[in-house]
């Protein structure tokens, strides 16, 4: 009885989701259309990464480290063969390969994916701040082999004049199953297994949770949603540099997952459009008014009053009533 | 390969070194006292550096009244970041304070674009300190025998301080045992206070040194500094003051020897290589050189 309350709401959602963005389309002009594909790439960025950092307790830094590898893998593959030779120095199969997008993304999110594993692997046996250390590295040394490896990502000057494939008709589609697949691991006995690592890992062994599997099956997840968002950003912003995936990036997904409340996905979701909304509005200002830096620093005191004053964040762990009759947890 | 050139490539390590062990010995009181990572701990050093910009080039005052001037703002400016940012938070999750130094350093680093703006600028200490010496075919610069020096200087008085003096003693217990330090009369908030403002007066020191030594500096020049410094603190061990000082110096001698003795192509993975390093440690011996056992947990 609940559950089919439930789908009924999720289905009504949805729907009302496909008419805003058919509205949207029709409506409002390029500029506030790209931002709102920024804001659903942020959903997808602040809810995947909620999987690793807020069900999980995974203090993960490493999200853009991952989104990096998602935009290039996708951005190399999508890329017209006639001018990938201009550019770049591939091996042949590679060099004469020109996918369309949505396989390509799908391939950029699995290498994404791949790549958390061999990391997750030996670096998950850490934890809490080492954790988000070893991650922040891992982030650097990614940035600094995208730089140096010219042949495949031409270093520093990266690759533009991708196609500008990403529109809201491929972002919010993302957007439901990131959301979709996040809800179904929150709910089921895989999510309370992770939810009940963050709270006390070693009561989560004794009742035989399986601690090591379920970390790095958490990292992978968001791993892989991260590299399908980078991906969607390098086709929506028609270029891709190393410096794109920065530790501020990591820092504003941080935000959103701690001030939506560490584990709530509603949470996530409506601090990401927050946060993306507030710096389209402080872009403009920064730059009439010659005033660079003012919205990082809003953005860094506003987290700081959070962490003070409402540590468990806006939701907490919880999602809102009418979503979830179920359980409230 | 000579061996005059190993010899100036050691030098130039020690010299390095020096700067990542005083920045590494203020990261490892903060986590041996409140078991915090201070992100914010490298943007002291970018404060240090434009406070000289500020006195010696544009008041133009005379250098030692610099450095202390720059010693002191700098313990100043450690305070208030853990009375502002980190002392509400107390008890908290680890991982609390942790973002919360993250957002500490952002705020300090655009703080710095908005008044300074991100252009680089130049630095130049007075004549007698650019002064080439050659001894031997090594050749440096006299303010590179001043930051030696100073440094050592700086080092010694800090481990004596911890120590011989009643202060230190206090600061002991407190990383000991924070609660039970509390229990004997230790007033924990001045203790932790004058972490804050001895380790920060160091990054504010290094920050000097680090605008002498390589002429230029902008307002996001503390950032990778600090983080490999943070990398010295933990290959020492964590926690440990003659363990940071030891990171720093292996630090900025492996660093300088990978960039100086292998093939030129390999020196633009020089921040590969420490963050490698970095992972490496942490996953073998998370202890460290010669840190004590880390507590297990978040």
């Amino acid at each position: 009885m609940n559950q089919n309350r439930n789908r009924l709401v999720f289905l009504a959602l949805i729907l009302l989701g496909i008419g805003f963005v058919a509205l949207v389309r029709s409506t409002v002009n390029e500029y506030i259309l790209s931002i709102i594909n920024f804001v659903g790439i942020y959903i997808i960025l602040a809810v995947s990464l909620n999987i690793t950092n807020g069900f999980t307790g995974l203090f993960s830094l490493g999200h853009p480290g991952f989104m990096a590898i998602g935009g290039y893998v996708t951005a190399i593959l999508t890329f017209p063969v006639s001018r990938k030779s201009m550019f770049l120095e591939l091996p042949q199969w590679l060099a004469n390969l020109e996918m369309p997008f949505f396989p390509a993304s799908i391939i950029g999110g699995v290498c994404a994916a791949m790549m958390a594993l061999v990391v997750g692997l030996p670096v998950l046996r850490l934890r809490g701040h080492y954790l988000a250390v070893a991650t922040l590295g891992f982030l650097i040394i990614v940035q600094v082999l995208i730089t140096n490896w010219d042949s495949v990502t031409r270093g520093p000057l990266g690759l533009n004049g991708l196609p500008a494939i990403t529109n809201l008709w491929y972002v919010y589609p993302w957007v439901v199953v990131t959301v979709y697949v996040a809800w179904k691991i929150k709910f089921s006995s895989y999510g309370r297994s992770m939810l009940s690592i963050r709270e006390d890992d070693m009561a989560a062994q004794c009742l035989g949770v399986n601690l090591f599997r379920t970390r790095v099956a958490a990292l992978v997840i968001g791993a892989f949603f991260a590299g399908i968002a980078g991906g969607l950003w390098a086709h929506l912003v028609t270029a891709i540099t190393p410096t794109s995936f920065s530790l501020i990036l990591a820092f504003y997904i941080v935000v959103m997952v701690v001030v939506g409340g560490a584990g709530s996905i509603t949470g996530a979701f409506i601090a990401a459009i927050i946060f993306s909304v507030l710096t389209e509005i402080f872009r403009p200002l920064e730059e009439n008014l010659d005033v660079y830096g003012v919205g990082e620093i809003f953005t860094a005191a506003i987290l700081i009053l959070i962490l003070i004053y409402r540590p468990q964040g806006l939701f907490g762990s919880r999602e809102p009533g009418f979503l979830s009759t179920r359980d409230r947890y | 390969m000579s061996g005059e050139y190993i010899a100036q490539q050691i030098v130039n390590g020690l010299i390095l070194g020096s700067m990542y062990a005083l920045v590494a010995i203020g990261f490892s009181m903060i986590y041996g006292i409140i078991r915090l990572i201070n992100f914010a701990h490298g943007d002291v050093v970018m404060i240090g550096a434009f406070l000289t910009l500020g006195l010696l080039q544009v008041a133009g005052a005379p250098f030692l009244i610099v450095a202390l001037v720059v010693l002191i703002a700098s313990a100043i400016v450690g305070i208030l970041i853990e009375k502002g940012a980190f002392r509400p938070m107390r008890g908290a999750p680890q991982v609390t304070g942790f973002i919360a130094s993250l957002a500490v350093s952002i705020m300090l680093q655009n703080l710095g674009i908005l008044v300074l703006t991100a252009q680089p600028r130049n630095f130049t200490f007075p004549d007698y300190l650019q002064k080439v010496i050659n001894m031997g075919g090594v050749s440096f610069r006299a303010v590179d025998v001043v930051i030696m020096l100073s440094a050592l200087t700086l080092m010694c008085a800090l481990i004596l301080l911890v120590n011989k003096t009643k202060l230190g003693m206090a600061m002991r217990a407190t990383a000991e045992n924070i609660d039970v330090a509390r229990l004997m009369g230790i007033n924990i908030n001045r203790t932790i206070m004058a972490t804050f403002a001895m380790g920060s007066a160091l990054a504010g020191i290094a920050g000097l040194m680090w605008g002498g030594k390589f002429g230029q500096i902008d307002p996001l020049l503390g950032f990778v500094p600090g983080l490999k410094s943070f990398v010295a603190a933990v290959i020492g061990g964590v926690g440990s003051i003659p363990g940071a000082i030891l990171g720093g110096y292996v630090l900025g001698l492996s660093e300088v020897l990978f960039v100086g003795l292998l093939p030129p192509i390999y020196s633009a993975f020089r921040d590969a290589f420490v963050f490698s390093t970095l992972i490496l440690i942490l996953l073998i011996m998370p202890n460290g050189i010669l840190g004590k056992p880390m507590e297990e947990g978040t």
